[in-house]
């Protein structure tokens, strides 16, 4: 029981991180019907920037109150993975939009070999591990030698989370640009008949995907306190399961397909074994696409001759 | 005359301001990763160092690069789309494309004997080796793979799972019963399609990128097995020792009845590589070969129906199920036989070697190539595995840029890159147009401009 509680804490930890990055996969798959492969590269560019931006804030500049360095060091890693996500759908993506069906998944694949490699070459292909940002822990329960505890950056991590989804929703939900991109997911065609900057839209949905990312980098580096270029692929994956799992093109479906991931993985590392724990993540994956395509949340594909 | 130079003004102003940007953009992109290094120190902790010059250097690259676009590139490109297309082929495109094949067949052919004539029975190793070899494994996994991806049209991301049954196939039963190499090269390639069959049963009803992301996943979790079974497959440290192929039962070693030894040669490594050379050129020609025929089978008929379009092709009463199974398992079969060479070349295998990213390799060999096209596939793998494999003797580039300069290191970087390239500069991969099987008179090749591509 004490360690299902820990692994239910631990899991939904990891589901959000999975979470919010899954909502990039979703929303880009959404508009434009890729799957954007590099997409688990731009999350461990951003905890690489991530990590610079917090090394150069209390190294260099001396900044003392962690809570502050995090805040600016999320702001940072967010304007550049977005910047970086934007030149990307520039140069790799839009050339080919309308094109062959292939080639923008081949160009993806090719840019995330780049990204990772890139990563490699200029930061070194070493794990960098940072002191621990955040320390301290609830114990909520203690009972036989094991203590259920909540640790703070594990709130941290919840309420940011949290607060984000909810900047997230009202984007989506209430204003012009989240309009304008569920129209594009529509009728990208009649969205531009009727004075959508499809184009521009496009743009955004990287911006904003590689956004949430950034802030799933930034949490990533303060959960584990290590990040290496090889970082990307795995949890890229994972979170592309939990966007298939929630239904893809469904926002809430990514996040609660995140969750789903994140605690099918804590709870089979407890009770199984933790060397298998990403074949359960894939076979979720494999399953969920065979038995059930459209996932939990998602519309069905209609086949039209 | 007035006109025209104040044209010229506002091009040249309107061409900095997009270098400004660029380089502005630049700097921002490259400032966090490229501006900062981030360091252990001896105690282990963190530091960051700065590259400025590096960062300005790029910045100004780009910068550069943009203006020189903008000002000359574009114009010249514009230009060119402009002048009307040639009506008549120029004269020597006809017999470029007739002696083409056969020139290049007795090119490969003639390879080794060509490199040991240059570079002597020493200095011919590293050549054949690294790039005859090493290309022609691609070659042939790319063949395999276009049965796959260029007939049926089923995207697969998980094809180096194969390869890994195939090459494990080989490396446990030549240690364990000590089979030689020809029995188990068909006895890999059963396997692996066996496993081609298996996994293709679950995936039948999906398509596109849905059955690219079913396929890795079982390409990962194949991988992840490897590495954990450690029982069976030593895990990280993988399998040492295999048992190298025998030339009808001579071995290529320094013994006295060695292949050197009993044809009366001084011993050099290079007979074995040379034997592999013709070996692993042998089994990419029969994967052609077999492609070729099957596509004048019903099945191969069959599987060009189903790229095209699954639903016109069930409702004309193929079996999608089958033609589906047999596209998989006749893929996974050229994987296991490639496997099992891989393992009998090197006598080491891990699961390192079948890592997602030579899954990506491959497909992007396949796809950059054309797909469906095998000499586009034999030309993309030659250039991007040729490519990559160059950068390792590009040594004089450290007189350049200093001796702590690697390019080894920006081999992958590279790769990724030009996957980029080409696809923006040629979607449809490098040889487009499609060969008909079945033809009406003559034989004409189609543009991909007039081929529309099914779901897959």
């Amino acid at each position: 029981m004490e360690i299902f509680l820990q692994q239910l804490i631990n899991g939904i930890t990891l589901g959000s991180i999975y979470g919010l990055i899954a909502i990039g996969y979703t929303m880009v798959f959404g508009i434009i019907g890729m799957v954007n492969f590099a997409h688990g590269d731009v999350f461990m560019v951003s905890a690489f920037i991530a990590l610079i931006a917090f090394l150069i804030l209390t190294t260099w500049l001396g900044i003392t109150s962690i809570s502050l360095a995090l805040l600016i060091v999320l702001v940072v890693a967010m304007l550049f993975t977005s910047m970086v996500n934007w030149v990307i759908e520039r140069l790799a993506y839009r050339p080919l939009r309308g094109s062959f069906r292939l080639a923008p998944l081949i160009s993806a694949i090719g840019m995330s070999i780049f990204l990772s490699n890139f990563v490699q070459v200029s930061q070194g292909p070493r794990n960098k591990s940072t002191p621990p940002m955040i320390q301290g822990e609830f114990v909520l329960l203690d009972s036989n030698n094991f203590a259920v505890t909540l640790s703070f950056k594990q709130l941290v991590i919840w309420g940011i989370t949290a607060l984000l989804l909810m900047a997230f929703w009202y984007l989506v939900a209430k204003t012009k640009l989240g309009r304008a991109q569920r129209a594009c997911e529509q009728d990208q065609k009649m969205a531009a008949l009727v004075g959508v900057d499809v184009d521009r839209t496009i743009s955004m949905t990287f911006v904003i995907a590689a956004a949430l990312s950034a802030v799933a980098g930034t949490m990533y580096l303060m959960y584990y306190g290590v990040v290496s270029f090889s970082d990307g692929f795995v949890p890229g994956v994972k979170a592309f399961t939990a966007a298939v799992l929630g239904g893809i093109g469904s926002l809430p479906g990514a996040v609660i397909g995140g969750i789903l991931i994140g605690l099918i993985e804590t709870m089979w590392s407890a009770y199984f074994s933790i060397d298998y724990k990403d074949v359960a993540a894939f076979s979720v994956l494999a399953i969920t696409l065979i038995f059930l395509p459209q996932g939990l949340f998602g519309r069905p594909d209609v086949e039209k001759v | 005359m007035q006109a025209g130079s104040q044209d010229r003004r506002v091009e040249l102003t309107r061409a900095l301001r997009d270098a400004g940007v660029t380089a502005l953009l630049a700097f921002g992109l490259f400032l966090p990763l490229i501006g900062f290094e981030t360091q252990q120190n001896i105690r282990n902790e963190l530091i960051l160092t700065t590259r400025l010059p590096l960062l300005f250097t790029i910045v100004a690259i780009v910068g550069v690069g943009r203006l020189v676009y903008s000002l000359a590139l574009d114009p010249w490109l514009k230009q060119r789309t402009m002048r009307p297309p040639q009506a008549t082929p120029s004269a020597w495109r006809a017999p470029v494309a007739k002696w083409f094949i056969p020139f290049s067949i007795g090119f490969v052919i003639a390879y080794p004997i060509i490199v040991v004539a240059i570079k002597g029975l020493g200095g011919a190793v590293k050549w054949v080796d690294n790039f005859g070899i090493q290309i022609l494994i691609y070659v042939m996994l790319g063949w395999g793979l276009n049965i796959v991806v260029g007939l049926a049209g089923l995207l697969d991301l998980g094809y180096v799972a194969f390869y890994a049954v195939g090459a494990y196939s080989y490396a446990l039963l030549a240690k364990t019963f000590g089979f030689s190499f020809w029995i188990l090269l068909p006895l890999a390639g059963l396997l692996s399609s066996f496993w081609g069959i298996l996994l293709g049963f679950p995936v039948l009803r999906l398509r596109g990128d849905y059955l690219a992301i079913v396929t890795l996943a079982f390409g990962e979790i194949i991988r992840i097995v490897l590495i954990n079974w450690v029982d069976l497959t030593n895990g990280y440290a993988g399998i040492s020792g295999i048992p190298r192929p025998t030339f009808f039962g001579i071995s290529f070693n320094a013994n006295d009845d060695g292949f050197a030894a009993v044809f009366g040669l001084e011993f050099s490594p290079i007979y074995r590589t040379i034997f592999l050379y013709y070996l692993i050129l042998a089994l990419a020609f029969l994967t052609a070969f077999v492609t070729v025929r099957l596509r004048r089978l019903p099945v191969g008929r069959a599987w060009e129906a189903l790229r095209e379009d699954e639903i016109a092709c069930r409702s004309l009463g193929i079996n999608t199920t089958n033609t589906k199974l047999t596209a998989f398992a006749m893929g996974a079969m050229f994987a296991g036989f490639a496997g099992s060479f891989f393992a009998a070349r090197q006598g080491f295998v891990s699961p390192e070697s079948f890592t997602f990213l030579e899954s990506a390799t491959i497909l992007s060999i396949v796809v950059l190539g054309g797909m469906g096209s095998q000499i586009g596939v034999a030309i993309a793998a030659i250039v991007m595995i040729g490519g990559t494999e160059i950068m390792r003797e590009l040594d004089f580039l450290k007189q350049i840029f200093g001796s702590a300069f690697d390019p080894t290191q920006y081999r992958m970087l590279l790769f990724g890159f030009a996957m980029v390239l080409i696809m923006i500069w040629k979607p449809r991969g490098l040889i487009s147009s499609r060969d008909p099987s079945v033809f009406l008179k003559e034989r004409k090749s189609i543009s991909s401009d007039l081929v529309k591509e099914g779901h897959g």
